[in-house]
């Protein structure tokens, strides 16, 4: 039974029991490494993708529940970003992931697929969010290096970027 | 492990019949482990010649150079930073030095990646075989160029003939992708420090552009062909580590209705394979499995340390200085309280991943193991195969932070493939990695101070209760029928002078050491980052900032007075200026409003290094939450070859300092752990975390220490201390959670 999705802008069809979490047919069928296994129980947000624009954690929404919608991971952020901006081309990072490299925010960096996931659906809605906007938004999104500094930090860095110049 | 070995070790009941005559043992541990051998290399079988300059060094025809490393990166930045000592020896910048994957039988053993001594350990022998190759290469440059190596300088890996245009030759040209075949000889001259450029720099990592792109390949990535998923069964979390767990019945039949899927069983190890990953889940979720799980676990957290107490303990006096009973009779004031420390979890954020793939007379295991070698180990006893045979590849999984379940996830897989002749995934689900982790240990203590008029300290005396690290990974119980055993006491597992009292100028000072028998109602133990030394830090900076409070001094300044040694007092006061400490006496200005600030200072350190930190604290006193506001934190560790990373290592300390204090404690019923996610197992939010400021402090004349276990043990004495400054109550349990801190007000 074939369900059809949109990953990444790249329409695919997907042959899979229709329960199936989303996690595990980005991970295994599509073999992308953006969202990853950290609980498969909505706690902790390394799985983090966006549907629709909107950030929903993979590993418990069903393929199902999927069908006919796009979805982009960590992977298609800066494509993501570009059709948000109307931009002519993507570029290669979003800014926030460059914010990351810039801030060296990371430690194992397991649970950044989801930071940058959370950050930059907050950063498309307030593109200029204060600190404790971020801090709420944020909030879901667990980091067990206990980087949340220097994740605030880089999120305030792109939100500069995207702002630009501010 | 010889020379961790306690001094004195003798049976509890001699020690209570010797009534106070305390057999003494003076041995001051070495503030360098003394555990390893020099230079940080290990010489075995099915293991490169950690003498031979080829097992560290290749150098490439693009002129480009791949360094050998027996540690693995963690997050830390380890693989980057050693390449900076490489670069630096080497006279090649950072684009032109890479790290080869780590893997058994092709990167030397240096010992598994802990204690946070990559740099300490595994730095000198890279130093020292980087300054080999070079002087390899300019003989080599020399015959060459014709010039004496005197004349010859190096900079980007082109070798010049000084005062002469023109006449260079690349490392590339000289020797591209031969052998050196020359032994590591460890005597090529090293640069001066003064001369550094690249080591004391921070550049940035090398891993961190990928994994925030999504490129990065973590352990859990990795796929093979033909590989199937596994999954583990066992009850929701352990029971008593002696116990292991008793299957009683297994019925096949409950899965029958999942595609592919299968029961692999051996012994009382139960696991489940299919082809598809999401039938392997359900599959060990919907598997009817009936255990035998005794009642032997302490029936509250309370009881388990009465449990500790009342064991019959090793007991060793490691430390008896000075007239302890009489300078205590004699002191002005004196502090004697008990502190409970709780089984805390490593809780990797990715649960632990292998694959495995064994044939009949030879495997490959790919896993995020901290120590490749000791891996191999433990896999070829569950396999019964020659460890020359085992290959064990390095993937990075999520930070572990001590040892966590990478060797169980191993052999798990290790096993499975064996059974089923296919190679096997296996991701350990969250309630395997928070059940069935092995926890840092909990720790009780008794713990005495005294000072004199003036505030000088007189007397100390510490006493703890702790079980040892297990050895006997989950696996191996269940599948190889091995039964639960303890390691010898570790230095970082037992009491040192290092660890309790050092830090201080202490002319009377006992330290006792009570070592419980962990085979009898506890957990599973492995060290957890800084073991022993924040538990040990939460009681003893208390008592010593309640000493402050007795002798009506600011606890900055009563320490500062009191500090053992220069290096202790330039980070003590480096802590204090960033945190702009304006001194006063503790709990002085108590506020009756709802919400009620504190600071505390504290100081902390694990085997080596320097850890001085300040936390500023709200206390609701209705709802009972503590926020950590603002932590500054400052170690000095000798040389520093990155001070970026060595300033994200403080940052996350401080953070995980306030999640450890305030939120974590494993719970348990009578037969098994019961927090088994982060929902029974919270950790510190992004809405919870306080702002942190982080202090290096540079020493880089002297030897690199650690720089990941200092200043966690410090934060949390400091967030207790600054709790008793904001409430005027102690809390001498931890975590410090709202009902804790309620009923403590309440008795107040």
């Amino acid at each position: 039974m074939a369900t059809t999705l949109t990953v990444n802008q790249r329409v695919q069809n997907i042959d899979a029991a229709a329960d199936t979490p989303l996690l595990y047919i980005l991970s295994n069928n599509l073999e992308l490494q953006g969202p990853r296994f950290g609980c498969g129980l909505a706690q902790c947000g390394s799985c983090s993708v966006l549907v629709d624009g909107v950030e929903t954690r993979s590993c418990v929404t069903p393929l199902s529940a999927v069908a006919g919608k796009s979805v982009t991971t960590l992977e298609g952020l800066p494509a993501w970003y570009a059709q948000q901006k109307k931009l002519s081309s993507a570029p290669e990072l979003h800014p926030l992931q460059q914010a990351v490299i810039d801030e060296q925010a990371m430690q194992c960096g397991y649970c950044y697929n989801g930071q940058i996931i959370k950050g930059a659906e907050l950063l498309s809605k307030s593109p200029q969010p204060t600190v404790e906007q971020i801090r709420t938004a944020m909030n879901g999104h667990l980091c067990r290096c206990a980087t949340y500094p220097r994740m605030i930090k880089a999120i305030q860095r792109a939100s500069r970027a995207m702002g630009g110049g501010r | 492990m010889s020379s961790e070995s306690p001094a004195t070790t003798f049976p509890r009941r001699d020690f209570l019949k010797a009534g106070g005559a305390l057999l003494v043992g003076l041995t001051f541990a070495p503030r360098v482990d003394a555990q390893q051998p020099p230079g940080g290399a290990i010489a075995g079988p099915f293991t490169p010649d950690p003498e031979q300059l080829d097992t560290w060094i290749a150098i490439h025809g693009d002129n480009t150079a791949t360094i050998f490393l027996g540690y693995v990166e963690l997050g830390q930045g380890n693989s980057t930073a050693l390449l900076q000592i490489a670069a630096e020896e080497l006279d090649l910048d950072m684009s032109q030095v890479s790290a080869a994957r780590v893997e058994t039988g092709k990167s030397p053993n240096q010992g598994g990646t802990n204690a946070s001594a990559s740099i300490n350990r595994g730095g000198p022998r890279i130093r020292l075989a980087a300054a080999d190759a070079r002087q390899a290469l300019l003989s080599r440059a020399s015959e060459r160029l014709g010039a004496p190596v005197e004349r010859l300088t190096v900079s980007r890996g082109v070798v010049s003939v000084a005062g002469t245009a023109g006449q260079s030759v690349t490392y590339g040209a000289l020797i591209g992708d031969r052998r050196f075949d020359v032994p590591y000889t460890g005597k090529a001259p090293i640069k001066d420090y003064r001369d550094h450029k690249v080591v004391g720099a921070s550049v940035p990592r090398n891993d961190i552009p990928a994994k925030a792109s999504g490129k990065y390949v973590y352990m859990q990535h990795v796929h093979v062909p033909g590989m199937l998923h596994g999954r583990v069964v066992r009850p929701r979390g352990q029971g008593a580590y002696g116990d292991g767990a008793r299957v009683q019945n297994v019925d096949a039949d409950s899965i029958r209705d999942i595609p592919g899927a299968r029961v692999v069983r051996r012994r009382d190890f139960v696991g489940v394979v299919a082809s598809e990953e999401w039938n392997a889940v359900r599959a060990a979720q919907q598997l009817r499995v009936t255990w035998d799980q005794p009642e032997s676990l302490p029936a509250s957290p309370a009881a388990l340390f009465e449990r500790m107490r009342a064991a019959k303990t090793i007991d060793s006096v490691v430390m008896d200085r000075g007239g302890v009973d009489a300078a205590f009779a004699a002191a002005r004031h004196v502090v004697s309280h008990r502190f409970d420390s709780p089984y805390q979890i490593h809780a990797g954020f990715g649960p632990n991943c292998a694959i495995a793939d064994v044939k009949a007379d030879s495997a490959v295991v790919m896993c995020s193991t901290q120590g490749p070698y000791a891996t191999r180990a433990k896999i070829a006893d569950v396999l019964q195969m020659p460890e020359g045979n085992i290959t064990v590849r390095y993937y990075e999984g999520s930070g572990t932070f001590g040892r966590s379940c990478y060797d169980d996830v191993a052999q798990a897989a290790a096993v499975m493939s064996q059974e089923t002749g296919a190679p096997v995934r296996v991701q350990f689900m969250r309630w395997d990695e928070h059940g069935w982790d092995n926890f840092g240990p909990a720790h009780t203590a008794d713990v005495k101070i005294a000072a004199n008029a003036d505030g000088k300290l007189v007397a100390y005396e510490y006493h703890g209760w702790q079980h040892t690290w297990s050895v006997t990974e989950t696996t191996a119980q269940l599948a190889a029928g091995r039964s639960a055993s303890e390691g010898q006491d570790g230095r970082a597992q037992s009491l040192t002078p290092t660890n309790t009292g050092e830090m201080y100028a202490l002319p009377n000072w006992r330290i006792v050491n009570h070592r419980v028998p962990g085979l009898q109602g506890y957990f599973k133990g492995a060290p957890l980052r800084s073991p022993l030394d924040l538990a040990i830090s939460f009681g003893a900076e208390q008592v010593v900032d309640e000493l402050a409070y007795l002798a009506d001094m600011d606890p900055y300044l009563f320490r500062r007075q009191n500090m053992n040694g220069d290096r202790w007092l330039a980070v003590l006061n480096a802590a204090a200026e960033a945190a702009n400490w304006s001194p006063r006496k503790a709990a002085a200005a108590l506020s009756k409003s709802r919400v009620v600030r504190g600071r505390g200072i504290a100081v902390g350190t694990h085997l080596s290094s320097y850890g001085v930190a300040v936390a500023e604290i709200e206390v609701d006193r209705n709802t009972g939450v503590i926020v950590a506001k603002r932590m500054f934190g400052a170690i000095e560790a000798g040389q520093i070859v990155n001070p970026g990373f060595v300033e994200n290592q403080i940052s996350g300390m401080l953070v995980q300092a306030a999640s450890r204090m305030l939120k974590e404690e494993v719970t348990f019923s009578r037969t098994n752990v019961t927090s088994v996610d982060w929902v029974s197992y919270p950790i510190l939010r992004c809405s919870e975390a306080p702002e942190v400021f982080p202090v290096v402090v540079k020493r880089q004349d002297q030897p690199s220490t650690g720089v990941g276990e200092e200043v966690i043990a410090a934060a949390a004495a400091a967030i207790a201390n600054a709790f008793f400054d904001a409430t005027g109550v102690r809390l001498r349990e931890h975590p410090m959670t709202p009902s804790r801190v309620i009923s403590a007000l309440r008795r107040a």
